[in-house]
């Protein structure tokens, strides 16, 4: 299958068009490691995976373990609702993202990258290979890179199974070692002791693509992209009731309403930030900006018109993160069942006093009792419904 | 610098911990309380670090990455939460090691809260009723709900049940309905028995504790050895019940029931009754049984001399074939045959293995063939109506006393085989007080007590009764010249895996018990006598490996192999807790019980050897004792 032919509307030009991955890889070849992660630290750059880690210093963490063996992870395990942006940059950017991994690999001192593909996206399987052995052949990957006599790295690429919370990535850790996909304990961090129990670095397919473009452009030009809290651009996925749905660069800072304009919404009823486990936003906070302390995002705006039954989304919801728990820990496996249950009933039977109550304690113990990012986030959809939609219960005064 | 001690605060104390200590450990350290589900004290990393040290066989990098992760708790139940200074959300003190200073809180009302949402979920998919189950008052869970006051249905529960019970047939009973997929079975049965029986299937709400492709535990492969009834925290997993049989064969009038009780239980059925960890009642045990209405008490330390009287002498009769006939299919190391567990372990896992095993019947199963023979003739019973009972510490034994081919006699040497549990609870329905009873013996002629017997118990036992005896036929010296007291230090004590050695100087003639099967001894002068032991079965998974490799232990004449952690006084039957502290006052117990004996030899048993004199004529390992004694093997998928 032709990947372009599932390719996708894009709004704007993006800055990974505008960069050539050999000269980030030549850059870094050429520079001593700490110089690389310095780069990236001076950035601003995060992670786009959605918990928004600061990139230079996960990579200052496992340059900093001792060992040889150490593993550089792309996290290609789009599953947040919502999201298409990793797909889009695996098809057209595929060696931004390897260029990316090697740079990562020269600056925490590892030679072995693995890409982990979300099994939905198999049929990019193909193309990333060969794009793969196009790098090998340019000698951006193999050994020496660019005559580098101290930078070898290569590359495999490993299949998903299905799973959402693999896109976790201490799960994710988890699946590549071949057992089933749950959160692991996070002391040790995975840069401490991560695949086979090495220290790795996992960073989502963004987060690297925009790797080389800083190595290319220098960190000043990537900060001055966005505020000076939030340094840098981001890609965002929009879907839903709009009329030019697709990917858009923003830097950070750029306000909802402004989005909403662009992809044609501005008569949204609620726009859903971040995904599943991300927020529903009303009309009246449209004013609220794309900023890691403001509206923090995983990438996904999933906008709702007026004729959406609001419950109904987050009933949806819910029965995702029933489906995706890993099934581990208490909280998020039994909380997600009940809090599906009583969001059935409550749109049934409409909202009493203490079953509001009940929501809100159980919310809150799955926010603050979960293992992993799953289950802490997972209520967190239905309580900005429940927040801000509470009118369209039945019985509602 | 990790060697310095971190001082972490936890509700206000200070205390001084190693760096890596769980806030768990550290907690308990100042005697602070935290209330755990998922963990268990025999599954925390030190404790499994123990059970697989100083094993011979190292295994390769990845091997230890796998068990590294295996090892770290799923910190799953999320009961252990605590409060830390400085983080965000609330924390699993089983899975929170400390390595810079910290201030810990594990009481506040976020985190009873929390405690108690966590319980109250537990319960929204719990079908059952406390009174109707087999762990109604030993209920991790239902202790905790008690505690934390769990008293209203904020989130339902079920009005049927949610899962089929186990089908009949099964010795490992699973009822999932009341299962809190903790997974300390699945641990247990991947770490200490290398069996993976069980395992986490499914995602989400369809996760759940499965075997492969959902067999019943009957049709897996499983040993039966019941380290995950002993480690669950409800009542998904318990034995099949036996007592109902046993007292309807105690009422009838028809039948003469006998039991037999094995060393272990001995040393723990008190633990039922609120004694201490390691307080024997063997005798107390007696009168209990009486009471209740058994007519004959026996004592299966009779058939485990026995059984090294058989035993030991196929071990001296296989090393004549190798040493002198030089005939290679002596089978040598011969392994030890008596822990039903071990024996299904072997023939699913190491069927090419099967000839090293000792033909020779355990215990349990010889006491059975002896009593409907010999017992029977030598009283007048008509052995079609006795009913032969044992008290085991041993889920896997009931598995043992069911296999076709232990009927030699023309009846089955074991009707009833009951666990130390099972019995405890036949005394509390007969209203017995079982500390306060006067002490009295066993039943001839099966009633001297005897010290090689009672250390069957513990793992290291048989090897140290059958070197007793070996040792003392072959050289004809006292094995005290040997060993102080007659105590084999060397092959005692709790590491996974252990070897001993004890290289035979002069040699004795031989006993007229045994001279059908050697004519001299001459040809062990010099010889270095090896042995090895491993408890628990992964365990005897590196021992495998090690003997496949070449390694030492292949270089061995006789191992011990007993299924369950730290051997029978840790078995799947015995009263729940179990873990590393109780294993050790037990095995206290029996050790100490051993010394007092007089007769602590097989050979120098009086009821040995008078049915040798009596029944088995032509001494052990010969044609009477083969049809009786004896047994076989099958290989298992």
């Amino acid at each position: 299958m032709d990947p372009k032919a599932v390719h996708g509307f894009v709004g704007n030009k993006l800055s990974f068009s505008e960069v050539t991955p050999r000269d980030g890889i030549r850059m870094a070849a050429e520079m001593a490691a700490e110089d690389v992660v310095a780069i990236i630290g001076a950035s601003g750059l995060r992670g786009r995976g959605g918990a928004g880690f600061p990139t230079g210093k996960k990579w200052e963490f496992a340059r900093s373990q001792e060992g040889s063996s150490k593993y550089i992870i792309c996290n290609a395990d789009e599953g947040e609702p919502g999201t298409f942006k990793d797909r889009l940059i695996l098809t057209d950017f595929p060696e931004l993202v390897f260029a990316g991994m090697a740079i990562a690999g020269r600056a925490v001192g590892a030679e072995f990258g693995i890409l982990y593909l979300r099994a939905e996206y198999g049929w990019l399987r193909e193309h990333l290979d060969a794009a793969l052995e196009r790098c090998r052949a340019a000698n951006t990957l193999g050994n020496n890179i660019l005559g580098a006599s101290d930078f070898s790295f290569d590359i495999s690429i490993r299949m998903g199974s299905g799973a959402y919370v693999c896109g976790e990535e201490t799960a994710l850790l988890e699946s590549l070692e071949g057992r089933r996909g749950d959160a692991r304990n996070r002391i040790p961090f995975p840069v401490q002791a991560g695949y086979l129990g090495k220290p790795t670095v996992v960073n989502n397919v963004e987060t690297l693509a925009w790797v080389p473009c800083i190595m290319v452009k220098g960190p000043s030009w990537f900060a001055a992209m966005g505020t000076r809290k939030a340094p840098g651009a981001w890609l965002f996925c929009v879907s839903g009731d709009c009329k030019r749905p697709g990917i858009y660069e923003y830097p950070f800072g750029t306000s909802l309403r402004q989005i909403l304009s662009d992809v044609g919404a501005e008569n949204a009823k609620a726009v859903q930030v971040g995904g599943a486990s991300g927020t529903c936003v009303p009309p009246a906070q449209f004013d609220r900006t794309m900023t890691p302390g403001d509206l923090a995002t995983g990438g996904s705006i999933i906008v709702f018109g007026a004729g959406q039954d609001m419950f109904a989304v987050a009933e949806n919801f819910q029965h995702f993160f029933c489906d995706e728990s890993c099934g581990q820990c208490i909280p998020c496996r039994l909380g997600n069942q009940r809090m599906l249950e009583a969001i059935g009933k409550m749109r049934k039977d409409g909202l009493t006093v203490d079953g509001e109550r009940n929501v809100r304690q159980l919310a809150q113990t799955m926010t603050v009792a979960s293992k992993c990012g799953l289950g802490q986030m997972s209520a967190r959809a239905f309580l900005s419904i429940l927040n801000n939609f509470s009118g369209e219960l039945p019985g509602h005064v | 610098m990790d060697s310095e001690l971190i001082t972490v605060t936890i509700d206000g104390k200070e205390v001084k911990v190693i760096p890596g200590t769980t806030v768990l450990e550290a907690a308990r350290t100042a005697g602070i309380h935290i209330p755990t589900l998922c963990h268990h004290d025999d599954l925390c990393s030190e404790a499994l670090y123990q059970q697989t040290a100083s094993t011979p066989h190292q295994g390769e990098h990845s091997h230890q990455h796998e068990e590294s992760a295996m090892l770290s708790t799923p910190s799953s139940c999320r009961i252990c939460l605590v409060e830390v200074e400085g983080l965000p959300r609330l924390h699993a003190s089983c899975a929170l090691p400390i390595h810079n200073a910290m201030t810990v809180r594990t009481t506040s009302t976020a985190i009873r809260h929390a405690r108690r949402d966590i319980l109250e979920l537990m319960m929204s998919e719990h079908y059952g009723d406390c009174f109707a189950c087999a762990r109604n008052g030993t209920c991790e869970l239902q202790k905790l709900c008690a505690d934390y006051g769990v008293t209203s249905e904020r989130f339902g529960r079920p009005h049927e049940p949610l899962f089929e019970k186990s089908a009949p047939g099964n010795i490992i009973v699973r009822d999932q309905n009341k299962c809190i997929l903790c997974r300390r079975c699945v641990r247990m049965c991947a770490l200490y028995q290398g069996v993976y029986a069980l395992t986490t299937e499914g995602r989400g709400d369809h996760s759940r504790i499965a075997t492969f492709m959902g067999k019943e535990m009957k049709d897996a492969a499983c040993i039966n050895c019941g380290q995950c009834i002993n480690r669950c925290p409800t009542g998904a997993l318990t034995e099949r019940d036996d007592t109902e049989s046993v007292w309807h064969a105690i009422e009838d009038p028809d039948k003469m029931v006998v039991i037999q009780t094995a060393p272990a239980p001995r040393a723990a059925i008190g633990e039922m009754f609120g004694c201490e960890p390691g307080t024997p009642l063997t005798f107390q045990m007696n009168t209990a049984l009486r009471r209740v209405g058994f007519d004959k008490v026996f004592d299966t330390n009779f058939s485990a001399d026995l059984t090294i009287m058989e035993e030991g002498s196929e071990l001296i009769s296989r090393l004549y074939k190798a040493l002198v006939l030089k005939d290679n299919t002596a089978a040598l190391p011969q392994f030890t045959s008596c822990s039903p567990g071990w024996i299904k372990f072997i023939e699913h896992f190491y069927p090419q293995y099967l000839p090293n095993l000792s033909s020779a019947k355990s215990p349990q199963q010889m006491m059975g063939a002896v009593l409907k023979t010999y017992f029977a003739e030598k009283n007048g019973w008509d052995p079609s109506k006795i009913v032969s009972v044992s008290l085991m510490p041993c889920t896997a034994k009931k598995f043992e006393s069911a296999r076709p081919e232990m009927d030699a006699s023309g009846y089955r040497d074991v009707d009833y085989a009951l666990t130390t549990r099972e019995l405890g609870r036949m005394f509390k329905q007969a209203g017995i007080e079982l500390p306060k009873l006067d002490k009295s013996p066993f039943d001839d002629p099966f009633g001297t007590p005897t010290g090689s017997g009672v250390i069957f118990g513990a793992t290291g036992g048989v090897m140290e009764a059958a070197l007793r005896t070996v040792l003392e036929i072959v050289t004809g010296e006292k094995i005290e010249s040997l060993f102080d007291h007659a105590d084999i230090k060397p092959v005692r004590g709790f590491d996974g895996v252990r070897m001993a050695e004890v290289t035979i100087g002069k040699v004795g003639p031989v006993p007229e018990i045994l001279s059908h099967l050697v004519p001299d001894f001459e040809w062990l002068k010099g010889v270095t006598v090896r042995v090895g032991l491993a408890h628990g079965t992964v365990n005897a998974i590196r021992v495998m490996k090690d003997i496949e490799e070449g390694g030492p232990l292949s270089k061995c004449h006789f191992i011990e192999f007993m299924a369950c952690p730290g051997g029978c006084l840790g078995g799947g039957g015995q009263p729940i807790p179990t873990d590393r502290e109780i294993r050790a006052a037990r095995a206290k117990a029996i050790y100490s019980e051993d010394a007092t004996y007089v007769v602590r030899k097989s050979h120098e048993n009086e009821d040995v050897l008078r049915i040798y004199r009596e029944f088995f004529k032509e001494g052990p390992c010969s044609h009477k004792s083969h049809e009786l004694l004896h047994t076989h093997y099958k290989e298992r998928v």
